[in-house]
């Protein structure tokens, strides 16, 4: 494992996306970072610019505007990096699915712009903070 | 309810077409589509209604428009509804006189195509850079 | 010569950074215009209410937001219940009444602890967090989920509240009200926070008027309105509470305002909680006839208002939604225009918008397409001024 992967391992440093989503699953990403469940003990930092991140925390059914912008983003973020979608509406669009300005779920507009890209789903409408940390850690362990 | 619709027959006298009540608190008057300026100058500067939203409705031989006040001190809701001809429907603005419309009129043209005529920002609002021109969501048959 | 610049104002929303479409001029420090452009959010959502049944609209509109997750689908079915007509059973009332007031609750102390982090306290957003915590265990609790609770169906709510909730809810309530009571007070009695924000983001009543604003960036201008007082819905007028207001439109008086209100939704909730009847929680509804009506709501940012046609099938013909934050946003054109920039963080983020109720927000340079300043950047500036002010107080 190359030691890029292995600082992402131990202390991943996220940059949070949000894509048309209805505002739960970042409240619920925000909540991370709150006494409660303080996920800076594990390393976990939300940063400012992708440019800093080691992943990318998106969340929202990519609508038609934001899926330029999304891609933007990836780009800009140094690689290795991984993608997590967060949400119903991350991982498939959720019940936005027939919506006329939705351009697609995470990880086909994140395929457009790279086809290697690694991406990892935890569900839930919106998925619990609990879920969210089982989520990223079972992702981590298993790169 | 009474008085808010007697004020408004007072600035309107026979314009009203048509006047309906469906409960206590909701209540829908008609007029066309030249008198909603006037309807709506009444009820927002005379009257002391607040406008809650515009509703636009495609129906095929023109796209309706209810204009939904509320007077919270009468605890109502009074809906003026109107119709704007297809093709190329256009009604006068009524952000002029009431700037809480801007962003209502605005997303009704991006969604149903409806020109406001007087609107000082008439540009796209709702949909996204690249949504074709001409293409309007909320019209049941996509044809402008 | 006066030179106008674009300002990016970013996402408000500590975390985010993208190109979005709040659109600020600038003369030198003062902000003179301000545009908007939505879309990054926008869904198609009244579209999709037309091809789902009439209970399945409910959790598409739970999930337009998520801080009004239980305004939306109530404004909604209310509408729907006028239409055919429902009368709703008493005990289906009170249990609305309780889950709106503790998403009230939540929504307030979520804002009091993101005003925190824009002033650059952040030990308020982390303590007002910490507090909502209880309350979104609490709803879970009592309704299965900590957002998107699906508690209201057309004829009366889904699920009832088990017996062994009310104490705990009693509980919770009272630990609330202590640790609101410290908040309050130091947000209230600090004097960095009296000269940060007095004066600030000033929303003449006027202006609040013509911009037909609602809820509490209404109540802080002076304008007395609140859809439960105006026309009750649920148990509103069942039980004792008390409109707040304030008469400055400032960004303080809106602070004030939400602190208030949050201490009348204890009060409604304990309320419910002593004086629910006992009964049925639901009636059934078969058939929606043709007609149309308004459903509206006070949802934390304001009025929540629905409009939906019936044609007697079983789904709606039309489903217009407009949430408060459509009406409440525009109005940061009147409040902000001649503010300094290390204003305009919490200017607008006393309006508390919802982001997805409208959009997000974020503004590009347009002579250069250049960013001058990130939504970071804007915040930074706003606790830069609050350090400065501390420092001169000598704190």
């Amino acid at each position: 494992m190359s030691w890029k992967m292995w600082a992402l391992k131990k202390s991943p440093w996220v940059f949070h996306v949000n894509t048309g989503a209805c505002n739960n699953c970042d409240i619920e990403v925000l909540e991370l970072l709150t006494p409660r469940f303080d996920v800076e003990r594990f390393g976990i930092r939300l940063v400012g610019t992708p440019r800093h991140a080691d992943a990318l925390v998106v969340t929202g059914g990519v609508t038609r505007q934001a899926a330029p912008r999304l891609k933007e983003v990836y780009r800009q973020t140094p690689k290795p990096c991984v993608v997590f979608a967060i949400g119903a509406c991350a991982c498939s669009m959720g019940i936005f699915k027939e919506g006329y300005h939705m351009a697609g779920p995470v990880d086909k507009v994140i395929r457009e712009e790279d086809p290697n890209a690694i991406i990892l789903y935890i569900p839930g409408c919106p998925p619990k903070p609990e879920a969210m940390i089982l989520g990223v850690v079972k992702a981590l362990s298993l790169l | 309810m009474a008085d808010v619709l007697a004020g408004l027959r007072e600035s309107l006298g026979g314009r009203i077409l048509a006047t309906e009540s469906r409960s206590p608190r909701q209540t829908y008057v008609s007029v066309s589509c030249s008198d909603i300026p006037d309807a709506a100058r009444c009820l927002f500067e005379r009257l002391g209604g607040r406008l809650a939203t515009v509703t636009g409705l495609d129906e095929r031989d023109g796209i309706e428009l209810l204009y939904h006040f509320c007077f919270d001190a009468e605890r109502i809701v009074l809906t003026v509804k109107t119709k704007v001809a297809k093709p190329d429907p256009r009604i006068s603005s009524i952000t002029p006189f009431l700037p809480g419309a801007e962003w209502i009129e605005r997303e009704i043209h991006d969604l149903l195509g409806v020109r406001f005529d007087g609107h000082p920002r008439p540009e796209r609002l709702i949909l996204a850079d690249d949504w074709p021109e001409g293409v309007y969501p909320l019209r049941k048959d996509g044809r402008p | 010569m006066s030179k106008t610049t674009l300002i990016p104002i970013g996402p408000f929303h500590p975390l985010q950074e993208e190109a979005e479409y709040f659109q600020l001029s600038v003369e030198g420090e003062r902000v003179v215009d301000m545009d908007v452009r939505l879309s990054y959010n926008h869904r198609g959502i009244e579209k999709l209410s037309e091809s789902m049944t009439f209970d399945q609209v409910p959790f598409l509109v739970e999930r337009i937001c998520g801080i009004c997750s239980a305004s939306h689908p109530l404004a909604y079915i209310q509408a729907v219940e006028d239409i055919a007509q429902v009368k709703v059973p008493e005990r289906a009332l009170y249990l609305r009444t309780l889950v709106n007031e503790l998403e009230r609750i939540h929504s307030h102390v979520l804002w009091v602890g993101l005003a925190g982090h824009f002033l650059g306290y952040n030990t308020v957003w982390m303590w007002a967090w910490k507090y909502r915590e209880p309350i979104l265990d609490l709803l879970e609790k009592t309704t299965g989920s900590r957002i998107n609770y699906a508690n209201a169906m057309i004829g009366g709510c889904r699920r009832d509240i088990a017996n062994e909730c009310w104490p705990l809810i009693q509980k919770a309530m009272d630990d609330l009200t202590g640790h609101m009571e410290m908040l309050t007070k130091a947000i209230l009695d600090d004097p960095v926070l009296h000269a940060r924000l007095k004066g600030v983001g000033v929303l003449k009543k006027e202006d609040a008027i013509r911009y037909c604003v609602t809820g509490p960036t209404a109540r802080a201008s002076g304008v007395p309105i609140d859809v439960r007082r105006d026309d009750p819905y649920a148990a509103y007028d069942r039980v004792e509470w008390k409109l707040i207001t304030q008469e400055t439109g400032d960004v303080f008086a809106k602070a004030v305002v939400r602190l208030l209100e949050t201490f009348e939704s204890i009060k409604i909730v304990k309320q419910c909680a002593r004086d629910i009847p006992d009964g049925p929680i639901a009636v059934e509804v078969r058939d929606i006839p043709p007609g149309e009506a308004v459903g509206h709501v006070e949802a934390p940012r304001g009025e929540t208002f629905h409009y939906v046609r019936s044609d007697g099938t079983n789904r709606p013909v039309r489903h217009k939604v407009r949430a408060p934050s459509y009406v409440n946003v525009p109005s940061f054109k009147a409040s902000c225009i001649g503010a300094t920039i290390s204003d305009v963080a919490i200017t607008i983020a006393s309006v508390d918008p919802c982001y997805s109720c409208t959009e997000r927000m974020a503004v590009i340079d347009k002579a250069t397409r250049k960013r001058l300043y990130t939504g970071d950047d804007l915040v930074r500036l706003s606790e830069e001024k609050t350090r400065r002010m501390r420092k001169e107080a000598g704190l």
